[in-house]
């Protein structure tokens, strides 16, 4: 995985697999680490299972033998002195908790996160999520479920949707001084 | 200062959306639009999926295209990722492999608008690891 952003649209795609009805994802710059939270009301895991999943040889996928995303996650937040933790719960959901180190040489870069959080919003209709960007003196939330209300009826997968949160996101992400 | 974008903007481009076309409302009709599904799980990823779903979205927006862009997990064939798999009105779904930015605007370009076929399809016979154990 090239950059940051390319880990957020896995880890969330877990989740969506885990027929999650919603998602929050909180991305806080804390002192000096980078501290990723995604939480789902997915289908979660049981005890045996989180201790499996970062394990790539280890799958819950019939298609393929290898799962390789969330190793990868915790490799790189590893190589920047942090990591990567698991709560889950059968039938209640899943927390997925990374630690980077902000400033380490070795993290990643963030990517394109805009188009990643909007092509998570729109590319997966039926999930509603929430996205949190919070710095130590300010913050940007974005709702899904308010675009769809403020999107009153239209289909929120239109491509016309899809680029204007990508802009919207980008522009308020700016304002609070995120080093995209 | 510069106005940041908000949802009272998206509302607005709703509406001013609504005044030059009429606009697609959610589960009106869906058969009749051409849906992308692009896979997005791990292999898809690290193969580039994001960068051919942003591809596609600034294509299909600037040539207005009816289409609903969405993300799929994998679909077992992740020695050909990228894939994305569209449909046309009224017709079945093909599945595209090895799609790079290049071959998505030749699959929007011909396919999407003329019909017509373009290499890279992935046959509906192929099987995957596991349904070839069944056998």
């Amino acid at each position: 995985m090239r950059d940051l952003s390319m880990h957020i649209t896995d880890i969330v795609q877990n989740s969506v697999r885990a027929q999650a009805k919603l998602v929050q994802l909180t991305i806080e710059e804390k002192e000096d680490w980078l501290i990723f939270t995604f939480e789902d009301d997915g289908t979660g895991m049981d005890e045996e299972t989180v201790k499996k999943v970062t394990d790539p040889f280890f799958t819950s996928r019939t298609t393929r033998k290898v799962g390789l995303g969330l190793p990868l996650f915790k490799q790189n937040a590893e190589m920047t002195g942090g990591s990567l933790v698991i709560f889950s719960e059968l039938g209640k959901g899943t927390e997925v908790k990374v630690v980077m180190g902000l400033n380490h040489i070795d993290r990643p870069p963030m990517g394109d996160l805009p188009s990643t959080v909007a092509m998570i919003i729109t590319g997966n209709p039926d999930v509603d999520m929430v996205f949190k960007y919070i710095k130590s003196d300010s913050e940007f939330s974005l709702d899904s479920r308010e675009v769809k209300e403020a999107l009153d009826g239209m289909d929120i997968r239109m491509p016309q949707v899809t680029s204007f949160l990508k802009e919207m996101i980008d522009e308020n992400l700016k304002e609070i001084k995120v080093n995209l | 200062m510069t106005k940041v974008k908000s949802l009272a903007d998206l509302r607005k481009m709703k509406e001013e959306m609504a005044n030059k076309v009429q606009l697609r409302e959610k589960g009106d009709h869906p058969d009749q639009l051409v849906q992308v599904k692009v896979s997005m799980a791990t292999c898809g990823i690290a193969s580039g999926a994001k960068e051919v779903m942003n591809h596609l979205i600034d294509q299909l927006d600037q040539q207005a295209i009816e289409a609903v862009v969405t993300q799929t997990g994998c679909m077992g064939y992740c020695y050909a990722e990228p894939t994305i798999e569209v449909t046309l009105p009224n017709s079945s779904p093909v599945v595209f492999g090895y799609v790079d930015t290049k071959k998505a605007s030749e699959i929007i370009s011909r396919y999407i608008i003329r019909g017509e076929l373009v290499d890279g399809i992935i046959p509906v016979n192929y099987e995957t690891v596991n349904e070839k154990k069944k056998d």
